[in-house]
């Protein structure tokens, strides 16, 4: 429905003029009275006969309020076919193109102005209420007033409370100094300018013009003045009553609630969001990790609430009928018994034979500090920290993000949340300072655990949430922090009260209440939380520890940070080597030995990336790191699957060990897993052969179509193409604030889809072949990067291919980017890919011709292609897709 | 399909004779018009002008079928000619289908008619644009699809309309012939390295494209195709391809686009003021051409005609390498 843009805007209003992206047919204006019975002009945009001349029925009203100092023009994206409900987006009197009348306009008085519009316009239910910024807060004093045509509620970046003097955000608080306002709200566009700055990427200049063009004027921008000097900060505020009244009810609205947040606002942040979820907990929240205060503008909300008005309200339900209840992928699959996640700590050190056998070792460093904690201590340090915490306030369902490095501190806290309940929130410190920003302020805990240098941190970024340390801190150091106490304390303190003959009270959580929030990896976007129930995470545990065998006498190294964890749930002894944590790859063959030689004959747990460095550093193991080495048990690596020839390298090492790589993710971490043996039964074939399923883990195709969208269809046939979908009893309830990631993810009921693409074999074993966003829609057909890396790895010169695409989908070009046995040159500054010489282009086209099928338009090589830096192993297809885009359309690009 | 008798305007061009041989080999009875003979063996010469009504009436009269691919080609030179020889010569052309009582018209267009400056990245037909076309030939060639198109369907007319983009063979002196004496010459620039990605057409596909065209005009008019090699290649690798069949030195001269672009802003005025003998060495225009993606999605053109290219690109220049060697630059 965009008009063009070039051609003149036809005004359907009078006196408004047309706006981009909007039909001028759904733009109109009314005469209705208001609460001093004058009667006033408003502008509004109404769907209704556009839906008409589709022959859409709509199945009620969209009531759209906007914020200060927007107007209806911000919902303009609501009018689309796939939201059969007629929008009517109101410009509130003395904003946009309605009338300014000249009086001072209090919140309650935009209240009834609004009821009595809808009351002209004859608005029966049911009506879904939306509002943004301010116009949030009028929404829900309408929806107060006009119960019985409620539906739902849609809510964005608005705030419902406001703390009386602490509260206004920085750049308000300015805004409303008597002296400052009348400059930047009225005399200026000042404010209406920076507001539309705030948005990323940049308007478009035309929607920036559109949102300039009904405050032109001092006199037509007096009511953005009036509305910010409305905001009641103050007890004696003549709007503070209303106020209060509507974030009280609030909390009475029981209808369908979806929160859509642009969380980088300076106005309305994440703590107005904690506070609205405090009020409507049963709401549905999508936070958009990159918008800001003009979501609407910076993402696709409008496509969230198309979906999110068909999941509510679905075209068969009667109305006033709940939808069906929301079930979790994993209620889906076979179960395993469950067991608190706990309960084996307490098991060990009851056990005579196991009390005071290592539970967690930590591998001395060049400093000489390592550490060793029995079973019977851990299982008391546990408790005593439990005890502490819950003295200290700590609550079950608490959210508490913690930032301790693997080790027997961390095992102790996160085995004392589990006890209690409450939900932690694991970060990886891979995911950079950034990463854990946006993840720690994102996942709104309660609590914040970390080391001194993670305080530091947390205290120079603002993240939020109550501190403790890890270590008892000096005066000084904690009032700085402002850290509360520390575990230390906690532990000591919950071990007193123990000792005084106050145990542990404490039920077990139920098993269904939220556990754990993790974190994944980013190379798809920005980190999403995963959240698992204990429910969940006991059967992650149970799924990994029945792959590997591990129990009391079959300890694990942890290579791999995250998989220190999963010891003590197993009951099995874990060691961390000697290592940087935050650099898995950089893990030595000797620091790996003495870890091996402490446990006898472990599994080991690695990074991907950290195997080449194993092989590169194995000339410096003596005689007695290579006899510890060679009693390995097994060997397991995460994170993305095992080229064979660094398994076989492996097995030189390791030659008792059983080398496995999985295949899983962070919402479901193990699902297949294969072993050299398998790898060389399979040979070679489309993509990477990732084995067959774990236990209790079944696998799906989603059919594909030639575009590479899903069609509804699944399969396990083999040889068929399309997305994996995974379903185990570990698999992740949901993502944190993202329901329409969730939504997205379990579009095939009872079914998590990966977002990876791959077949099944006639051996029932799973084949990956790279990520569903990434296959390669050619007009030749569909091909999967891999398809082509392979193919293109068969040229004896080239060391790693990245494959990428350019163009649109049913027609892209495939594009390929290498390093070059030569021309590799690993940890450099990022550069520029250069055109492949003739020959070698060549060379590469053939190949990949001849073994896939596709088409490849150019060739390029670099010096290392960039990678993910989680897993320092998966080539970061997205960025090589984005260079290639910008550099074959004739634009400079930046270097990879 | 029955042999029919078929008029080929421009016929004495690569393209122009590539189509007019398809056609007589399968059996056509055709016709070649243009002002000197074009001497294809088989094919009847019937000479004159596209500016004169008369000329074109008797070309045109017994006809079952045109091709119409005349048109003044160029990259510079003063609008006027453009217009007499691609508005008012296609218009003559309609004019005179209709006084016969019509006929099936492939009007051979130009990708150029709907390239408004930006980059083209795997984008379908889009409609002509006269006002907003780069160059007097772009514009011109817009106006007369606009025109041809807008027959269809009356006075017996069927009209479809053939856009392929960036023809090259053996024999090419248009395209190939330049690029190879300027690169031989040192004078040949690569703008922005020549990153670009562009699509091509080999001359025997754009050949077979447009009889299928006329083959399928009964399901097809009305309607525009642009057409290509479906194997699009940077700027620097179609040169290179170039310059590798003729066995000249490839490009090693880069400029940065901006920089070509108002280069050929400047040669333009200056050739306004004070023309040389042969083109232009640059304009705005070309160096547009060279230095943004122009690529297209194909799919849309093979389904409706039932067509694929029978030459790849590599198959291209070995048979453009073929010819160099038979012969040699420079000749």
């Amino acid at each position: 429905m965009t008009t063009s843009s070039t051609g003149r805007r036809r005004a359907a209003a009078p006196g408004v003029p047309g706006m981009p992206g909007v039909d001028p047919r759904i733009s109109r204006t009314l005469e209705v009275r208001d609460h001093a019975g004058e009667r006033r002009r408003w502008h509004l945009l109404d769907s209704g006969p556009w839906l008409a001349e589709r022959g859409i029925t709509p199945r009620g009203t969209l009531l759209a309020v906007h914020g200060n100092p927007t107007y209806s023009f911000l919902y303009r994206t609501l009018v689309r076919e796939d939201i059969p409900w007629r929008l009517i987006a109101v410009d509130q009197l003395e904003m946009g193109w309605s009338e300014r009348t000249g009086t001072t306009r209090r919140l309650q008085d935009r209240i009834t102005d609004l009821s009595l519009l809808t009351d002209a316009l004859s608005i029966r239910g049911p009506v879904v209420t939306v509002g943004h910024d301010w116009g949030g807060i009028v929404s829900v004093g309408w929806a107060l007033d006009n119960r019985h045509d409620l539906a739902g509620m849609i809510l964005s970046n608005t705030g419902i409370h406001q703390e009386i003097g602490e509260s206004l955000p920085r750049a308000l608080q300015l805004a409303t100094t008597p002296a400052v306002l009348p400059a930047t709200t009225s005399l200026t566009d000042a404010f209406i300018r920076t507001t539309l700055s705030l948005s990323s990427p940049a308007l478009p200049r035309d929607v920036q013009q559109a949102y300039l063009a009904p405050y032109r004027s001092r006199d037509r921008r007096k009511g953005i003045q009036d509305f910010v000097a409305d905001i009641p900060a103050s007890a004696d505020h003549p709007s503070r009553a209303t106020l209060e009244r509507l974030a009280e009810g609030v909390r009475e609205l029981r209808v369908p609630t979806l929160f859509a947040w642009g969380p980088r606002d300076i106005t309305f942040s994440d703590r107005y969001l904690r506070d609205l979820l405090e009020r409507v907990p049963h709401a549905d929240v999508h936070r958009y990790e990159n918008a800001s205060h003009l979501v609407w503008e910076d993402a696709d909300v409008a496509g969230t609430v198309a979906e999110w008005l068909a999941d509510r309200f679905p075209a068969s339900a009667e109305p006033g009928t709940e939808p069906p209840a929301w079930r979790p992928v994993s209620s889906y699959a076979e179960q395993v018994p469950v067991q608190p996640i706990s309960a084996p700590i307490a098991r060990l050190a009851a056990d005579p034979a196991h009390a005071h056998r290592p539970a967690v070792v930590e591998m001395p460093g060049d400093n000489g500090s390592g550490r060793e904690i029995s079973w019977s201590l851990l299982d008391r340090r546990v408790d005593d920290i439990a005890s502490g915490m819950l003295a200290h306030g700590i609550r079950p369902g608490d959210r508490v993000s913690l930032l301790i490095p693997p080790g027997a501190d961390l095992t102790a806290v996160l085995y004392a949340c589990f006890r209690i309940g409450a939900v932690t929130v694991v970060a990886d410190a891979g995911l950079g300072v950034d990463g854990l920003t946006r993840a720690t302020i994102g996942s709104h805990p309660d609590w914040f655990i970390g080391i001194k240098r993670a305080l530091v941190g947390a205290r120079a970024m603002g993240w939020p949430g109550r501190r403790l340390s890890v270590e008892q801190l000096p005066t000084v150091d904690r009032t700085v922090l402002g850290v509360e106490t520390s575990i230390a304390q906690l532990a000591t303190s919950g071990s007193q009260m123990r000792e005084l003959g106050a145990p542990l009270d404490a039920p077990w959580p139920d098993p269904d209440a939220d556990a754990a929030i993790l974190f994944t990896s980013g190379s798809t976007g920005p980190a999403k939380g995963a959240v698992l129930t204990h429910r969940q995470v006991s059967a992650m545990f149970t799924a990994v520890g029945d792959t590997l065998q591990l129990d009391p006498e079959r300890g694990l190294v942890a290579g791999f940070a995250t998989f220190a964890l999963l010891g003590p749930a197993l009951g099995a002894p874990t060691v961390v080597p000697d290592m940087d944590i935050t650099r898995p790859g950089e893990l030595t063959a000797t620091a790996l030995a003495q870890a091996v030689a402490a446990l006898g004959a472990p599994a080991v747990f690695t990074a991907p990336a950290a195997l080449r460095n194993i092989l590169d550093t194995a000339s410096e193991l003596d005689e007695t790191d290579r006899a510890a080495l060679a009693r390995a048990a097994s060997f397991f690596s995460a994170g993305a699957p095992i080229p064979a020839h660094l398994l076989r390298g492996l097995r030189e090492l390791m030659p008792e060990a059983r080398a496995l790589t999985p295949y899983g993710m962070t919402e479901c971490l193990a699902v297949a897993a294969i072993d050299l043996d398998g790898i060389e039964a399979a040979g070679q074939g489309d993509g990477v052969c990732v084995g067959s399923p774990v236990p209790r883990v079944r696998i799906a195709i989603a059919v594909m179509d030639e575009l590479g969208r899903t069609t509804g269809e699944i399969t396990e046939t083999a040889g068929v193409r399309g997305e994996i979908l995974v379903r185990a009893p570990h698999v992740r309830d949901r993502y944190l604030m993202l329901w329409g990631t969730t939504h997205e993810s379990m579009r095939f009921e009872g079914w998590h889809a990966t977002g990876d693409v791959g077949h099944l074999d006639d051996a029932g074993r799973l084949w990956v072949e790279g990520r569903a966003g990434h296959v390669l829609a050619t007009a030749g057909g569909l091909y999967t990067p891999v398809q082509v890396e392979e193919a293109a790895e068969t040229v004896p010169t080239v060391r790693r291919a990245g494959a990428a695409v350019v163009g649109p989908r049913g027609t892209q070009q495939v594009v390929v980017i290498l390093e070059t046995e030569e021309g590799y040159r690993p940890g450099g500054r990022p550069a520029r890919p250069r055109p492949a010489g003739t020959s070698l282009q060549e060379a590469v086209r053939r190949a990949v011709r001849e073994r896939s099928g596709a088409e490849v338009t150019a060739v390029f090589t670099t010096r290392a292609l960039p990678t993910d830096i989680r897993h320092n192993s998966k080539i970061d297809r997205t960025a090589l897709s984005r260079w290639s885009e910008q550099t074959l359309r004739g634009e400079k690009a930046d270097a990879l | 399909m029955s042999a029919r008798t078929v008029l080929v305007t421009g016929a004495s061009g690569m393209l122009g004779g590539a189509v007019a041989a398809a056609l007589r080999d399968r059996g056509d009875t055709v016709r070649a018009f243009q002002r000197r003979p074009a001497g294809i063996e088989g094919v009847q010469d019937v000479q004159g002008s596209l500016s004169e009504p008369a000329d074109v009436r008797r070309a045109v009269r017994g006809t079952d079928a045109v091709i119409h691919l005349a048109a003044k080609v160029s990259i510079s030179g003063p609008e006027h000619e453009y217009r007499a020889i691609n508005i008012d010569g296609t218009r003559h052309v309609v004019e005179a289908m209709a006084g016969q009582g019509g006929g099936d018209l492939v009007n051979v267009s130009s990708p150029s008619v709907a390239h408004l400056g930006r980059a083209i990245v795997g984008l379908d037909a889009t409609p002509a644009d006269p006002e907003r076309a780069r160059g007097p030939y772009a514009r011109t060639k817009a106006a007369a699809e606009l025109l041809a198109m807008a027959a269809d369907g009356h006075e017996g007319m069927a009209v479809t309309s053939v856009r392929p983009h960036v023809v090259w063979g053996p024999g090419d002196t248009q395209l190939v012939g330049r690029i190879v004496a300027r690169a031989a010459a040192g004078r040949l620039p690569l703008l922005d390295e020549g990153m670009a990605l562009i699509d091509t057409t080999y001359v025997t596909n754009a050949a077979e494209a447009i009889v299928a065209a006329l083959d399928r005009i009964d399901e097809v008019h009305g309607e525009s195709f642009v057409v290509t090699n479906g194997e699009p290649r940077t700027v620097r690798d179609v040169f290179a391809g170039f310059c590798d069949a003729a066995g000249v030195p490839r490009p090693r001269l880069h400029v940065p686009g901006a920089l070509g672009r108002l280069a050929g802003r400047v040669v333009e005025k200056v050739w306004e003021v004070r023309p040389g003998s042969d083109e232009p060495p640059m304009t705005e225009f070309l160096a547009e051409q060279l230095s943004t993606a122009h690529w297209f999605d194909q799919r849309r053109t093979r389904e409706r005609l039932k067509w694929t290219p029978s030459v790849t690109m590599d198959e291209g220049f070995e048979r453009l390498a073929a010819w160099y060697r038979e012969n040699p630059f420079p000749g």
